[in-house]
């Protein structure tokens, strides 16, 4: 039977308080943390990324990019971490979210200093690759496309398209694209913290929709099973390997456009290799934002984004949705 | 437990042996159909994937040649154009602007609600700015020359040929589609050809085709091209079919109606259970749309797609003779269509003749005229009888009109009235 666990958010999010006070403290990886048996999600913040103004402290954003690594990975040091995450020979794609353009995108700073840190990890430039659905998409979010072999590359799937051979798991079937299949060896997925009119939210595991052929099929019922099921293709469950919440800007209402009136400066990343607690981390943080803003809860609205708690059930196993199994690190 | 699988892009259409031409009675494309497109006009669409696809096929013409089984079909263009070509994008004619920008799309019951800059259901419609644009507007990914039997339309200048074409986009997703690789599809993900309105139908009367057939993927989604090129056709005298799943909402239906000459709906099943795990759609709106057809006097035929265990009772087949009959008439001809497996249903066998032949049994018997078996070849249930006489009055080989023996519409040996549109 599907497992539909709703703890009580408060309690949750008091926890992630406390984490982040032990965490706090010692600025670098609480050692009981690697001795559990849990998911961890990295919940990091940092109030003075944008400084004064408007725009984002690459630096600010460097250090907190790093802090969260080391944390996820229980290293000594980022660049420890990062050598976790792909070796050099690898190809690593970016999987970036630029549907709703500047607003609310994976943001082109954090790009550049995950790409940064690849490049220190011993991932040379043009063994990177920032892809999304479309170059529009891409282009609207403010990077540039480029597909010359020898440098750095950045496309969206109308480049290559998709594979012939269909692809098929529990309720869906769909051609991957390429990008995907045929150019990366692994991939670090980079989504928005953001609301979803259809699907609830739009994470980590919905981001993974940009890898299919088909996803305007995989939204009725709220995205459940889809968004769990697409997860389990096997070059998507194979090839993603971290998955970083862009949640410098977070959007509690109105997606997947952008709708300023409804975004905050959440100036956070969440980090996880586990997709569904990140989801589930994220989801909470939305619900918060809604309550705090005298707004229904998704469940009230009709669109709580179950899949995510279909994604940990015992035919997907992609991760937890359990609170009591996810570690919370505050960073 | 791995429940993953796979089917090629092109699996889905047929050697030239095996199941082929049976497949084809439910009008699939024949297995040239992505490739397929058109000589006389200068721009045609590809993608990559298409494009390297093409470049594979060392003799595209040949292929289409062999593969049609003696049906001629259209060598292809070159040339290319940008995938964002504002010559497909037209406004669509029924939607509802929403605050924020949103729009909801008021064509098919689904009424998608859509974010700017995100399509529907069916990927051939985009919301821009807060407005709807259909961007499949003479954007054909498939067209054919076809006997209008393979539709299948057997009470319908019977013998004649269809221009049929389609573009991508379909707005239900059935797990046993047979042209998959392009009703699943976006169409900048197939190859395209751009053919307006007039030069469809100039197309069709040069190749002596009375009927252009809006065919293979779902023309509801390409509505308004399927009405600019049924007004192009009128203008030289040629009719205009549909061959439809048949969820479509009242309004855009009834204005659908005063512009074409006969539709074939695929009544999928007569269950919503059906309709909605097999076929991602409901089936009360294509019964209510079925109705408004007949009340407007729509020459109109059904098939039904016989899918082992799935939709295979008697109590199902009785139930929708006895709806048929009540409700759309006797004279409605039905299709009883014989299942192979593919897309998302390899899981399943074909459906047995005896199936099917107790299906047309339970029909008959409930009184309905005309009821026939699809993708049986060679199968006297392919033949017209007459309901009085019981006399062949159109015998069939195949997708073929052998012999026809009827006088204005009557039966030659009884003068029976056989409905139908002849002349
Ligand atoms: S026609 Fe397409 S966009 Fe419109 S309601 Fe149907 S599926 Fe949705």
């Amino acid at each position: 039977m599907r497992q539909r666990l709703e703890p009580n958010r408060r309690e949750f999010l008091k926890k992630c308080a406390a984490g982040a006070m032990l965490a706090g403290g010692t600025h670098g990886l609480p050692a009981f943390f690697s001795a559990r048996e849990k998911t961890r999600v990295v919940n990091a913040h940092d109030p003075l990324l944008r400084g004064a103004g408007s725009s984002l402290d690459s630096g600010r954003l460097l250090k907190m990019l790093d802090r969260s690594v080391q944390a996820l990975y229980a290293t000594d040091s980022p660049l420890e971490a990062w050598k976790k995450v792909a070796r050099p020979g690898e190809v690593v794609g970016l999987k970036v979210n630029g549907l709703a353009g500047r607003g609310i995108s994976t943001s082109v700073l954090l790009v550049e200093v995950v790409c940064a840190r690849l490049q220190d990890a011993g991932i040379p430039q043009k063994d990177i690759v920032i892809w999304d659905r479309l170059n529009a998409d891409l282009e609207s979010a403010g990077f540039r496309n480029a597909t010359r072999q020898d440098h750095m590359r950045c496309f969206g799937n109308d480049t290559l398209g998709y594979e012939e051979d269909l692809a098929t798991y529990g309720s869906v079937g769909s051609c991957l694209a390429k990008t995907l299949t045929q150019v990366c060896d692994a991939v670090i997925n980079l989504p928005v913290l953001k609301d979803h009119g259809i699907a609830g939210v739009t994470m980590a595991l919905k981001n993974l929709f940009g890898a299919i052929h088909n996803p305007n099929k995989y939204h009725l019922n709220v995205g459940d099973p889809y968004v769990a099921d697409v997860n389990m293709l096997p070059p998507i469950r194979q090839k993603v390997r971290l998955h970083i919440c862009d949640a410098t800007t977070a959007q509690y209402e109105g997606g997947p456009s952008y709708m300023p009136q409804w975004t905050w400066r959440y100036n956070g990343l969440l980090m996880s290799r586990d997709p569904v607690a990140l989801d589930y981390t994220g989801w909470q943080i939305l619900e918060q934002e809604r309550a705090e803003k005298g707004m229904k809860s998704l469940r009230a609205l009709g669109r709580a984004p179950d899949y995510i708690a279909t994604a940990a059930d015992p035919n997907h196993r992609l991760g937890t949705n359990d609170p009591s199994q996810i570690e919370q690190v505050e960073v | 437990m791995s429940k993953t699988a796979h089917t090629r892009k092109g699996e889905a259409s047929f050697s030239s042996d095996g199941p082929r031409r049976e497949q084809e009675a439910n009008d699939a494309l024949p297995c040239d159909s992505v490739l397929a497109s058109l000589s006389s006009l200068g721009a045609s669409e590809h993608d990559r994937r298409t494009f390297l696809k093409l470049a594979g096929v060392p003799c595209l013409t040949a292929c289409v040649g062999s593969c049609m089984a003696g049906w001629p079909s259209l060598a292809l263009g070159a040339g290319s154009a940008p995938a964002e070509d504002s010559r497909f994008i037209v406004e669509a004619q029924f939607y509802e602007k929403l605050p924020y920008k949103k729009i909801r799309c008021k064509l098919c019951p689904r009424e998608c609600v859509i974010d700017d800059r995100e399509r529907g259901y069916c990927g051939v419609r985009e919301n821009r700015g807060g407005s709807y644009y259909t961007l499949v507007h003479s954007r054909v990914c498939a067209a054919h020359i076809d006997p209008i039997e393979k539709k299948p339309l057997f009470h319908f200048f019977p013998g004649s040929l269809a221009f049929s074409v389609a573009t991508a986009g379909c707005n239900v997703n059935c797990k046993f589609c047979q042209n998959w690789d392009i009703s699943q599809s976006r169409p900048e993900q197939v190859r395209n050809a751009y053919l307006p309105p007039k030069d469809l139908a100039n197309l069709a009367q040069q190749n002596r085709c009375p009927a252009i057939a809006y065919t293979y993927s779902e023309p509801i989604v390409f509505y308004e091209y399927m009405r600019d090129a049924a007004e192009a056709g009128h203008a030289l005298g040629i009719k205009s079919v549909v061959v439809s799943g048949g969820f479509i909402q009242q309004d855009p239906l009834k204005k659908l109606c005063r512009d074409v000459d006969a539709i074939k709906v695929d009544l999928k099943a007569f269950s919503e259970k059906y309709y909605k795990e097999v076929v991602n759609g409901e089936l009360k709106p294509v019964l209510e749309a079925l109705v408004t057809m007949r009340k407007l006097g729509m020459w109109t035929e059904l098939v039904y797609l016989v899918v082992p265990t799935l939709n295979d009772s008697d109590a199902e087949f009785r139930a929708l003779a006895q709806w048929v009959k009540s409700n759309l008439g006797a004279e409605v001809p039905l299709h009883f269509s014989r299942f192979y497996p593919q897309y998302l249903l390899k899981n399943l066998p074909p459906t047995p003749l005896e199936t099917l032949e107790r299906a047309k049994a339970i029909a008959d018997a409930e009184g309905l005229h005309y009821v026939y078996l699809g993708n049986t070849p060679g199968n006297a249930a392919e033949n017209t009888y007459c309901p009085k006489c019981r006399r062949i009055v159109i015998e069939r080989i195949g997708f073929a009109v052998k012999e026809m023996h009827l006088r204005k519409g009557k039966c030659e040996y009884c003068q029976q009235p056989i409905a139908g549109v002849w002349q």
